[in-house]
């Protein structure tokens, strides 16, 4: 138990002097992606390697939290030079050991290689990747082993809190949160000092803060990683806000397909208890404050404050009307704050380092910076930190490194299911609150979906509609019923059962779906539907007047044939075909039976280019198979 | 004289020798009561005859529909021949009217559509008793049916609906007197009936 | 008492405390369309045919508190438009085949599309294939007509103490179900002196063997628009 602030820092001390000052650390992300790769199994060797070798003593070998280059997981990070190591399997293990932690050797092929291949960089800053990001909440990530919160002390945790404990009355932090300017990161955008007021002087003795990790846009994984990767500045922000607000319990919702963030929230909710960071007397101030973590069952509308409010109280989560908002009627009718994620691991930076601090990263009115999840057709995958008002561009191109495959960017879909699709020639806009709104898309909580020139537009449209269907709550009309109707609208179309009136239909059920739903699901609803038709009408209108799919996409658009001239009869495509639609034998040419082909694509993919032997065609009809009698392939290199 | 006939009178007379407005009419899968509802107007048809001409319809026996200023389509769409003759009607026909419960819902014989076609066959032509000779016919004459019985407006473009089972004459009138004086026909809330 | 107004399409409406402004609204003989509002149930905000635009944003006025000085937009063309975007869509998703409906003339549903002169259904039809409960001695059970307003549930759970009935599943699977073990109506306590047996909008709750009591053309809504009968007092059946 630490009583004080001086028993604080006597502590962190106490963590500080038992480091050695020459040992080496290795880091390993233990993030949720990374230990799918192998992380764990790295760690182990890691340990048993360095034992064998008889440098335990010198080295210390941490699974840490997420640094967000998940395309190039496991990584591996060794202090205190920095070297970074990518894409590290248990094979390595041997050579980091005996090579760089022993001989302060560097391992070539591990190190980032850059688009010149000869190029190699050692340290983790310089990684193209992270060198254009602002890393002030994912970049300690990898220096802290989530499960241990002495970590987190080490870099000066719990600091912030102390400070608002002993030295801040309530109302001035608050203001110090009013004057940082920070908006909701969960995707409202909602300026966050003006919702702690609102609950701090709603009347009431009993009040509650709420963490909101219920994130379940599909691919995004921002909250994720901080909650896996840093747990604790989550719970700092979480009781400084408490203590700003006046209350005295408080909630983690965490979605239970989240385990690892689960466990780790537990942990440092038990450790924080222990150390006397949680419970009563926080640090001897007399400020009183206890968490507990909530399973959510995973129902996208949850992340919805007053549905999420509802789910905790134990009822079907559903969204009400708003007014009285939760700040005033939240949780079992008592003022209650919540907010998301990233937005509480931003709280202890405001404080230790101050409002104007915060206020130099970004632009206008969107201060600050943003955990995006870079997904989709995109070289680098993985989490980025940008201030706000990055280009889209750099974010794609810079950090992202582009698209792979040598193909062309098409769009980029930002703010989960109900962002909007920007194209090309938007890419130059300041990734901010209101310059995203101004082309059709949103923030939201920091989906980031790149999409190439092999994507349909209307399919994604359709894919997106289809997932915020079948997660509406069906409470309200405009939302139940419009998506359904957008969602049968969609479908025709990509099936080539479009018809004339399909666009102006689907804007028109977009209007009301998107004015009239009771909750933000509803509401932003429509962007996807809005933008691909703002920025690719061209396309919708090639699925329902032609019946063709552009990007040879949509499977009920898309046929297969075997050009009987370019075909070699290698077999490569009849044995990838899993429906056995195409038939031949060597020196036979392939042929494709409609009839059977499943248009998986297979044998379009595994056709080597120099042959190309496999056409598509989309539109129009696929010639007839060449007669039987003319399929024997005559040798023309022999006959030379 | 009907003030409206009146007026419709008048505004042909502006316009002397105006050709007149070619009307073509059908029933798809409707009972024929809207084109009942349709003559009740009575001695309006006199009227109404001045200003325009019958093309395809019960009236004139033409079997095919050509090209018509306004097609009036009662009934729903049951079977592939329906949809034959409802894609000809608005190739052919500038503005095309939907009328009655049917056409713009389905009605009475989209009250099928919860059962599988083939079980409904199944009843009325082989298990039903007094069948001289059981069987679900086949002639190639026939149409086909469809699976469900949809609405005009989710086959083609419907320009305007008179809603109604069948709408009244009063209807009917008024809607046909806006159209042809050039008004684009107004839904009076107090009119406007399903049943 | 009240003392404060609120300005509805360029009226002026008195409200009291902690009124909303669908109730204040009724309260001062003004019609704003709705479905799943009753003046005696705790508002649900889920129809949102009642919607207006308030200072700007689309609100359910059956949910918003009346607040003084706000100014509330009601019978606009958009608005309007927006409404019957909803009814249109809830005629759709069901099976609201008015000539063979014995609520027809005293459906709200359909006096309310008449109100907003809808003349078609605009969407794709859903042609909804559900079961209906006849198991009830007194009534009977068309969930193919539901447009799950939820006015039973309320009416039954907090007036009839009784909680027959439920709304289950999510978004388009969302359906109304009855509390009894075998699911049925029969097997519950409802009765015909329930509120519940009297709050269904549409003909989804129908009393039996009342069939044609009153001759289609001299209904409640054929005799006197819904803007008319609904506008606030005692509701009318």
């Amino acid at each position: 138990m630490i009583n004080s602030l001086t028993e604080l820092e006597q502590f962190r001390q106490g963590i500080l002097s038992k480091k050695d000052p020459d040992g080496i650390r290795v880091s390993v992300c233990a993030g949720a992606g990374c230990l799918a790769s192998g992380a764990g199994k790295i760690i182990a060797a890691l340990n048993e390697e360095i034992e064998k070798q008889g440098m335990q003593d010198r080295v210390l070998v941490k699974g840490t939290g997420c640094p967000g280059f998940c395309e190039r997981g496991p990584i591996v990070v060794i202090d205190p030079d920095e070297i970074c190591y990518l894409q590290v399997k248990p094979k390595d293990v041997a050579a980091i050991v005996s090579k760089t932690l022993k001989e302060k050797k560097l391992i070539d092929r591990l190190l980032y290689a850059g688009p010149g291949k000869d190029e190699k960089t050692v340290r983790e800053a310089d990684i193209p990747f992270y060198k254009n990001q602002e890393r002030n909440i994912i970049g300690n990530n990898i220096k802290i082993d989530p499960k241990c919160i002495d970590d987190y002390l080490a870099l000066d945790g719990y600091s912030a809190l102390a400070k608002v404990l002993f030295q801040m009355a309530p109302e001035q932090v608050v203001d110090e949160v009013k004057k940082s300017n920070l908006r909701g990161r969960g995707g409202g955008g909602f300026p966050t000092g003006i919702k702690w007021d609102a609950a701090r002087n709603a009347p009431g003795d009993t009040k509650y803060v709420i963490v909101n990790a219920d994130e379940g846009d599909p691919g995004a994984f921002m909250d994720r990683a901080v909650l896996e990767g840093n747990p604790h500045s989550i719970l700092e922000g979480l009781i400084i806000g408490a203590y700003a607000i006046g209350a005295h319990e408080g909630y983690v919702y965490v979605r239970q397909e989240y385990p690892l963030a689960l466990e780790n929230v537990g942990i440092a909710i038990r450790q924080a208890e222990e150390y006397g960071l949680l419970g009563s007397n926080i640090l001897g101030s007399g400020f009183d404050f206890k968490v507990k973590v909530h399973r959510g069952a995973g129902a996208f509308v949850c992340g919805e404050e007053t549905a999420l409010l509802l789910s905790l109280e134990g009822k079907p989560g559903e969204p009400r009307a708003r007014p009285p908002f939760p700040a005033t009627r939240g949780l079992w009718g008592k003022p209650t704050n919540i907010n998301n994620v990233e937005t509480w691991a931003n709280i202890p930076l405001i404080v230790n380092n101050g409002a104007d601090w915060f206020n130099q990263f970004g632009t206008g009115k969107s201060k600050g910076t943003k955990i995006f999840s870079l997904v989709g057709k995109i070289k680098n995958t993985g989490l980025v930190e940008v201030p706000m008002g990055v280009t889209l561009r750099d974010i794609v191109y810079k950090i992202g490194d582009g698209i792979p495959g040598g193909k062309k960017f098409k769009a980029v879909q930002t703010g989960g299911p109900a962002g909007g699709c920007i194209p090309e020639e938007h890419l130059d806009i300041a990734v901010d609150y209101d310059e995203l709104a101004k082309v059709g898309a949103i923030m939201g909580s920091g989906g980031m979906i790149v999409m190439d020139e092999d994507t349909c537009m209307v399919d994604v449209a359709r894919y997106f509609i289809n997932f915020l269907a079948q997660e509406s709550c069906g409470k309200c009309s405009p939302c139940r019923e419009g998506l359904k109707q957008m969602q049968r609208i969609l479908t025709n179309i990509t099936e080539g059962n479009g018809k004339e009136g399909d666009i102006e239909l689907l804007e028109e059920l977009a209007m009301s779906t998107g004015s009239a739903s009771l909750c933000a699901l509803g509401r932003t609803a429509p962007n996807p539907v809005l933008s691909t038709i703002r920025y690719f009408r061209h396309e919708y209108e090639a699925h329902i007047r032609e019946k063709r799919c552009p990007s040879y996409s949509c499977e009920k658009l898309v046929s297969y044939y075997i050009d009987p001239q370019a075909c070699t009869a290698c077999l490569l495509c009849l044995k990838n075909c899993a429906t056995d639609a195409i038939s031949g034998s060597r020196g036979q040419i392939h042929v494709i039976d409609q009839a059977k082909c499943t248009r998986c694509r297979s044998c379009y993919d595994v056709c080597p280019p120099h042959y190309g032997a496999v056409l598509r065609f989309s539109g129009e009809s696929v010639p007839e198979p060449i007669p039987v009698e003319r399929r024997t392939l005559v040798e023309k290199s022999k006959a030379i | 004289m009907n003030p409206i006939a009146a007026d419709l009178k008048s505004a042909d007379m502006d316009t002397p020798r105006k050709p007149k407005v070619r009307i073509a009419t059908t029933s798809l899968a409707g009972c024929f009561g809207c084109h009942m509802s349709f003559l009740d107007i009575d001695e309006r048809l006199v009227a109404l005859l001045e200003l325009v001409e019958f093309d395809r319809s019960p009236l004139t026996d033409i079997k095919v529909c050509g090209p018509c200023e306004i097609g009036i389509i009662e009934g729903g769409v049951c079977n592939a021949e329906n949809v034959h003759v409802l894609r000809t009607f608005r190739e052919q026909c500038t503005t095309l009217v939907a009328i009655g419960a049917c056409a713009i819902n389905g009605g009475l014989p989209a009250q099928r559509n919860h059962l599988p076609l083939a079980t409904l066959l199944q009843e009325v032509y082989t298990t039903r008793p007094g069948l001289a000779h059981g069987g679900i016919p086949n002639d190639p004459e026939l149409p086909l049916p469809l699976h469900k019985v949809h609405p005009l407006h989710e086959v083609v473009k419907v320009d305007y609906f008179i809603p109604g089972c069948p709408p009244s004459a009063e209807v009917i009138w008024t809607f046909l007197s806006d159209l042809l004086a050039g008004r684009a026909p107004a839904s009076d809330r107090r009119t406007i009936h399903f049943d | 008492m009240s003392d404060s107004c609120f300005s509805l399409d360029g009226a002026s409406i008195a409200f009291a405390a902690g009124q909303t402004i669908l109730q204040a609204a009724m309260d001062a003989g003004h019609y704003i369309p709705h479905l799943c509002f009753h003046p005696e149930l705790k508002p649900h905000g889920s129809c949102k045919v009642c919607s207006v635009r308030v200072d700007g944003n689309m609100m359910a006025s059956c949910t918003t508190p009346a607040r003084q000085g706000m100014k509330v937009e009601s019978a606009t063309t958009e608005v309007d438009d927006q409404r019957r975007a909803v009814v249109q869509m809830l005629f759709v998703e069901g099976n609201h085949f008015c000539p063979s409906c014995e609520q027809s003339g005293r459906c709200k549903l359909q006096a309310t599309a008449y109100e907003l002169q809808m003349t078609s259904p605009h969407f794709d039809h859903f042609f909804p294939d559900r079961a209906v409960d006849a198991s009830h001695p007194d009534f009977l059970l068309d969930f193919n007509r539901c447009i799950l307003c939820s006015l039973c549930v309320r009416a039954s759970r907090d007036v009839d103490q009784k909680a027959v009935f439920g709304l289950a599943g999510r978004g388009i699977g969302t359906r109304l179900i009855v509390n009894s073990e075998s699911g049925r109506l029969g097997d519950s306590d409802f009765a015909a002196t329930d509120k519940a047996a009297q709050v269904c909008p549409v003909g989804a709750i129908l009393r039996k063997r009342q069939g044609f009591n009153v001759p289609i053309g001299q209904r409640t809504y054929d005799v006197a628009p819904i803007r008319e009968s609904d506008r606030g007092g005692p509701e009318k059946r």
